[in-house]
Order: C-alpha cells, then structure tokens, then sequence
C-alpha cells in the first residue's frame, strides 16, 4: 500500500473534517431543544398537541433523511419567488442552511422518540413519592423525573450522536464539501477508491470513537451506581464461572 | 400543467413512472437485506465462536461498518466494486474492463453495512434461547445440524423478530440513498415466442425517478413530495405487517 498516497488523501480529507463537526454540532444542539419540546408535547393531555406531536415523529422517522435535504434544497426553490417576497431566500439558496435545517428537523423526531422513552421509564411510584413529599412542578422535574429519564435516554442519545455524524455525510449530495464530499471528489479524480475509503472511513471512526467514549464518561458521571452495579455484576459473573469451572475439574 | 395531474396515472402524469420506482426501490430493499441477513448470520456465528480470532474479526466488522457513513460504503462499491472485481476477473484469465451491474452494487453495498446490524440483532437473538433448551436437544441425541435448524434457527428468528423489523426499516431509509449512484435497470425488449413483444422498459430507484421528474417539469416540490409520500407507505406497511408476523411468532409464548 502506497502510504505516501495515503497521507495525500489524508492531508486533503483532514479540510473538511471542520465542516463535518460543525454540521454535526450545530444540528445536534439545536435539535436538542426542538426534541426536548417535541418529546414533552408527544406526552402531553390536550391532545391536538400530542397527535400533531406524533404526526410530525411518524413523518420524519418514516422517510429518508436524502429526501427531506433533496425536498427542503430543491424542493423547495419552485417557491423561489415566494420566499424572495418573505425574504426567506437566502436561507433556503444555501446549501449549509438547508443540510442544516433537514438535520435539526431529522434530529428532533429520533430525538423526540428518546425523550418520550425516558420521560416514561420513571417509574409512576417514585412520581407518587415525590408528590407525597410535597414536590410539585418544577422540583419534581429537577429532583427525581429529570435525573432518572437522563440516565434511561443517554445511551439511546449516544447512539443518536453517532448516527448525526453519519448523516452529515449527505451534505455531499447537494455540493457541501464535508469529508464524505472531498472524498467523492478525489475518488473521481484518482479511481483510487479502496484507499480513499480507508482514510476517509479511519477518520469517521476516529471521530466517533472520541464520541462513544464521551458518552460512556457521562453516563459514569451521571450515574456513578449504574456503572458500579455494573462492574459488581461483572464480578458476579466472572466469580460464576470461575465456580463452575471448578466444579467440573 | 397543475400540480394534481401531474400525479396521473399514464403517459401525461407520473405516477406510474413512481410506482414502478417504488417496485425498484422496495426490490433493492429486499436484496439488501438478504445479503445483510447472510451477512449477519456469518457474523453473529463467528462473534458467538469460541475463536478469538474470529470474534475480533467480527467485532471489527460491525465497529468499522456502523460507524462509517453509509454513502461512503455506496461509493467504495460504485467506484471501487468494478476495480476489484476487474482483479478477481484478471486472477481467471479475464482482461479489459468488468463493469457491475448498478443493483448488484447497490445490494451489496446496502446489505454489507445492514449485515452488521443484523449481526448484532441475531446475536442477541441468540443468546436469549434458554440454555436448557440447548441442552435438553443435545441430551436427546440430536446433531448439531438438527439442533441448528429444529431448535436454533426458529427461536433465534422469533426472538431477532422486532430486531429485524428495525433494521428493515433501516434498509428501506438507506435504499434512498442509491439513488446518488444513479440506480436504473434496463430491460431490453422481449419477443415471447414471435407473439407478443414486452417493450422496452427502464426503471429508477423511487428518488431518482423523483429527480427525473422534478427536472423535466420543473416542479421539484411535488415529486420530491410525492417521494416521500411513498417512502412512509413502505415504512408504513413495514411496521403493520412486522407487527402481525411478531403477533404470530409469539403465539405458543407465555406472557408475563
């Protein structure tokens, strides 16, 4: 394997690993909010809320995100002159913005779906305790739903981060020039496609690796006895088997 | 020209022209997720294999192909696939350029990053099978291909059901993405027996068809629209009957 070549590609490919990150970021930040809004709405009693609530999760996880970029970057430019009169046109004339737009609005209905999860795993009798106690509203939240749904919903949050950072690579699809574009780019000038890939591939991994072990330092900090526990079953199971082992010797 | 008639069936609207898109799409779908299911199964046996050789090799496999965006996998196919298989065709003696067919890529590419998924789903699956019962079959004298296929092979599928519905859906979402390597299969015209002659057809993948349609008529929101509006009956319809076959699967369980 030509390593010189390898380190060309990688030199080139390093350029766009900027603008992987901050789609990712940005996306990942502002859909954060949106999911929280969504993920109470989708549980809320007045219903119109919870069904326009759902209707939007159902419509966003049930279609590709190369559809919702192609439908918000083409799409919609046949309503060009429309949003020229809103002056909304040079949001939607941009690639980054309309990337950035289908990831928040992608983002949010995963994410969305995660809070719910979490938000019902509390259980009802801790709930019940807390009222008992005299908490209401916001202490409640603070106190015992908001710590226990973090814990239950970050995993499933981890791997949501992982998937956003995939999917900045279909940016590349409408002329973003991320990782994934700069090595379309170099495949097509050089047909050298195996090694491209790997480069470009050791990065992604690269930087989802960092991202996974981010996760994993959270979920410790936040929940010092889950990990405990599961370092004491390990145990358990390590001791289980060293016994039978035994037993059968 | 409205937007609704455009949406017509024949030769002034679309929507046959989508129709058969979505055929095509929901075919590269299923040869996806049949390479991916062989795929998955290799790679849940080697993971569960007492090799550590095997197990690593595994690991690897389903690490490096979920945490690398799926366009690159499509694109290494496209790119790379003729490439490789123009050196595998040279080692038996054929030279000159061995091009790929756009769906044998598209399946392979698709179904060698959904056979890590199922990797991970059918190996769950598998170590959810209580052991008595693997016991209790090789106490009554059974191989380990009767084993495999009398006990193995239908609990794992039942227990991998709802796993398996998930990543259905996955290759659904991921099928749209063949549409950037420009996925079209020809057919040529067929004469049945001098009788009758099918004409010839070509097909799009359902978001390249949308493409098409959206450049020809300049009316790109309504056909990108429509697109999706198809994509969420199959995922629709994915979610209805994976709920019935798991209805069934788990008919002969106690329920706790």
């Amino acid at each position: 394997m030509d390593i010189a070549f390898l380190w060309s590609v990688f030199l080139r490919l390093s350029v766009g690993i900027p603008l992987t990150l901050q789609l990712a970021f940005v996306s990942v930040l502002i859909g954060l909010i949106f999911a929280l809004l969504l993920g109470f709405a989708m549980r809320s009693r007045f219903w119109p809320v919870a069904w326009l609530a759902r209707a939007y999760v159902f419509v966003f996880r049930g279609t590709p995100l190369l559809v919702q970029v192609f439908l918000i970057y083409y799409g919609l430019g046949q309503f060009r002159l429309v949003l020229q009169d809103l002056d909304l046109w040079w949001f939607f004339r941009s690639p980054w913005y309309c990337v950035l737009l289908a990831l928040v609005m992608n983002t949010a209905a995963y994410g969305a779906e995660i809070v719910r999860g979490g938000l019902q795993s509390v259980p009802a009798a801790q709930v019940e305790a807390a009222r008992a106690y005299g908490m209401s509203g916001m202490t409640l939240y603070r106190r015992i739903i908001g710590p226990i749904a973090l814990r239950q919903a970050l995993p499933a949050y981890g791997n949501e981060l992982i998937l956003m950072v995939k999917a900045t690579a279909l940016g590349s699809t409408v002329t973003l020039m991320e990782l994934t574009g700069i090595a379309h780019k170099l495949i097509s000038e050089t047909f050298r496609a195996v090694e491209i890939f790997l480069v470009a591939g050791a990065i992604y991994l690269f930087l989802n690796f960092i991202l996974t072990r981010l996760v994993v330092w959270a979920e410790r900090k936040i929940a010092p006895d889950l990990a405990a526990q599961d370092i004491a079953t390990q145990d358990i199971a390590v001791q289980n088997k060293a016994l039978q082992t035994a037993t059968v010797h | 020209m409205d937007s609704l008639s455009l949406l017509t069936w024949g030769t002034q609207g679309w929507l046959d022209e989508l129709t058969f898109a979505t055929g095509l799409t929901l075919l590269v779908a299923l040869a996806g997720f049949c390479v991916g299911s062989l795929i998955g199964s290799i790679g849940a046996a080697a993971k569960l294999s007492p090799s550590a050789w095997s197990r690593g090799l595994a690991d690897g496999y389903t690490t490096c192909l979920r945490g690398v965006p799926d366009l690159l996998v499509i694109y290494l196919f496209y790119f790379g696939g003729s490439s490789l298989l123009g050196a595998v065709a040279g080692l038996f003696g054929v030279t000159g350029f061995v091009g790929m067919p756009a769906f044998v890529t598209a399946a392979l590419a698709i179904g060698l990053v959904n056979g890590a998924y199922q990797a991970e789903v059918l190996r769950g699956a598998y170590l959810a099978i209580p052991r008595g019962e693997l016991e209790a079959a090789t106490a009554c004298g059974m191989s380990g291909m009767t084993k495999l296929w009398r006990i193995i092979v239908p609990q794992t599928l039942r227990f991998a059901l709802p796993g398996l519905g998930n990543v259905w859906q996955l290759v659904l979402k991921e099928s749209a993405l063949v549409a950037v390597i420009g996925l079209t299969v020809h057919l040529p015209a067929i004469d049945i027996f001098q009788w009758f002659t099918l004409p010839e057809v070509r097909f799009n993948d359902l978001l390249r068809q949308a493409h098409v349609a959206a450049g020809s008529t300049r009316q790109p929101f309504v056909f990108y629209m429509a697109a999706a509006g198809f994509y969420l009956l199959l995922t629709t319809f994915s979610t209805l009957a994976f709920q019935w076959a798991e209805k069934r699967a788990l008919v002969g369980m106690r329920r706790h």
